[in-house]
């Protein structure tokens, strides 16, 4: 079946090469467009949805960015392989509630998706690993414009791109970036920085979307208003914000390795330990063990191979890519144990980290008191 | 007096801002003051509340009358329900109420980004159209009868133009 070729593999944007993917994991660019003249899905009859899904689908994957696209209906996956795709951000956790009569059509690569019949009719998708806004939207510009070619799009020359939800309407666009920010957290100066950004229009959510916790330090950074600005004045204003994100979040690692780097190293350490001989471990404590592990490799205390395997594990340890690889429904406590089994089964092949090297290059007058170490 | 936001206790916080030379009051309660930051003074804008305030009060106004969109039969009680709306025309029908809305969610009233290739030419005409219709009835408002012929000509000739 078509989709194990896409579970098999890791999605692009997770090769951590985007430009400052230290603290910027991925960017993501989506825009929402509907039919013009028939209801949105949420208010379309069952027979009317599977109409409109058998009107757009050859269009989406008649496109040549999804020459090698996999397409499928809602109806024929299973609960745990739409799970797997909200993990890889590749459907909305919306979408996966959803069953005849909506698709998913998306790359190879995994950088490109297009839902079909979620809360709009068409809701395409482009991600970038790293900082890379304009990339991601120019990408997915370009299949908005063969698509409208095709398909006659619901449009008003005062309101712009008409969509099922008042707040996305105008440009249709919601533009995110995934940010890492241990160091903002560390110091507690994350409710601040939220509270700033907030208030100049931007939202800052959980690692999947509205109303979900911010795990493992990360958040989703975006776009709130949809109306009144350009896709590039968006754009701008909110890669201009990210940019002061990554400023502050550096600072802050900083501070903490020049002042209390006795936390930090005891953050870091502990972290490396647990990951390495934990024998179970819940999803919430490996994403947060993670994202320190993950500032132990942006501040050079773990060596190089480390940033890719934790990269890898911040996915593979999610419930649904841990489920995927067994025969038979695993209970929590077995999830639990396949968990830990896997991180310490891939650290393994890890060096130690050199926590101390490092800390010799750190300033002497910048060290903790000697009192503080365990020989005093 | 009640409080603001949560309407049931009885206001202690009396703040006055002005924000883009217009002035904003709001009263709140200690419970929702603290809850919305209001004593931390850099984490907090009084546009921000009230603009939140002014979006429930619009979705209320909009689901309280009873129409129905003569396109998909959306309604606007299933619009208080869900806060989406049935069909691209529920925008033209429901239009007084999601006006306000709109503005109240939304940095601008009007969509400056991108435009179908294939509706481009017919978009400016609407949007010349509307111009024309405002210079209009400008002029004959101050009764100046020669200029609103010549504009009414052209509105006319804009129409015909397929």
């Amino acid at each position: 079946m078509a989709i194990r070729k896409i579970l098999g593999k890791t999605s692009d944007w997770l090769g951590g090469d985007g430009p400052h993917h230290n603290i910027v994991v991925s960017s993501r660019v989506r825009l929402a467009r509907n039919l013009k003249g028939t209801p949105f899905p949420g208010w379309a009859k069952k027979a009317e949805r599977v109409t409109i899904l058998e009107r757009i689908r050859p269009h989406v994957e008649g496109l040549p960015e999804m020459a090698e696209a996999v397409s499928l209906a809602c109806q024929d996956l299973s609960a745990l392989e739409k799970q797997v795709l909200v993990e890889r951000h590749l459907i909305s956790r919306e979408h996966a509630a959803k069953g005849l009569g909506s698709a998913v059509v998306m790359n190879r690569r995994q950088n490109l998706s297009i839902m079909v019949n979620e809360e709009d009719h068409l809701r395409m998708q482009s991600i970038r690993s790293g900082l890379q806004l304009k990339a991601a939207f120019k990408s997915v510009n370009k299949v908005d414009t063969e698509l409208e070619q095709q398909l006659d799009f619901a449009f008003d020359s005062t309101l712009g791109y008409l969509t099922a939800c008042p707040s996305n309407v105008g440009t249709g666009m919601r533009a995110s970036a995934m940010v890492h920010l241990p160091g903002l957290v560390l110091s507690e100066q994350i409710n601040q920085v939220v509270q700033a950004v907030n208030k100049i229009g931007l939202a800052v959510r959980g690692l999947y979307g509205e109303g979900t916790e911010a795990l493992g330090n990360l958040f989703q950074v975006s776009n709130q208003t949809t109306l009144g600005e350009t896709e590039e004045q968006i754009i701008d204003r909110l890669q201009k914000v990210i940019l002061q994100i990554i400023e502050h979040e550096q600072n802050a690692r900083m501070t903490l390795l020049q002042h209390r780097s006795s936390t930090l190293l005891d953050h870091v350490g502990r972290a490396y330990g647990i990951l390495r001989y934990a024998y179970s471990m819940n999803s919430k404590e490996a994403l947060n063990l993670l994202s320190l592990a993950k500032l132990g490799c942006d501040l050079g205390f773990y060596p190089e191979p480390w940033s890719v395997a934790v990269d890898e594990l911040f996915i593979e340890t999610q419930p649904a890519h841990l489920q995927k690889g067994s025969q038979q429904k695993l209970a929590a406590d077995e999830r639990d144990g396949l968990r830990a089994e896997i991180i310490r089964g891939k650290l393994e092949e890890c060096p130690t980290p050199a926590i101390l090297d490092v800390l010799s290059k750190v300033p002497p007058s910048t060290l903790p008191p000697k009192s503080a170490s365990p020989e005093a | 007096m009640l409080c603001d936001v949560c309407k049931s206790e009885s206001a202690c916080v009396f703040l006055t801002q002005i924000v883009d030379g217009k002035m904003q009051k709001v009263n709140l309660c200690e419970s929702c003051s603290r809850e919305r930051g209001v004593t931390d003074p850099t984490a907090f804008a009084l546009a921000d509340l009230l603009q939140g305030l002014g979006a429930a009060q619009d979705v209320e106004q909009l689901a309280g009358r009873g129409q129905k969109c003569g396109t998909c039969g959306f309604t606007q009680a299933e619009f208080k329900k869900t806060g989406r709306l049935g069909c691209s025309a529920c925008y033209a029908t429901f239009t007084e109420g999601i006006t306000s809305l709109l503005s109240s969610m939304h940095k601008g009233s009007s969509h400056s980004g991108k435009v179908p290739e294939r509706q481009a030419r017919f978009v400016e005409k609407e949007k010349a159209l509307k111009e024309l219709h405002v210079q209009l009835r400008q002029a004959v408002k101050s009764e100046n009868y020669e200029d609103a012929a010549t504009l009414r000509d052209r509105i006319r000739q804009l129409e015909v133009e397929a």
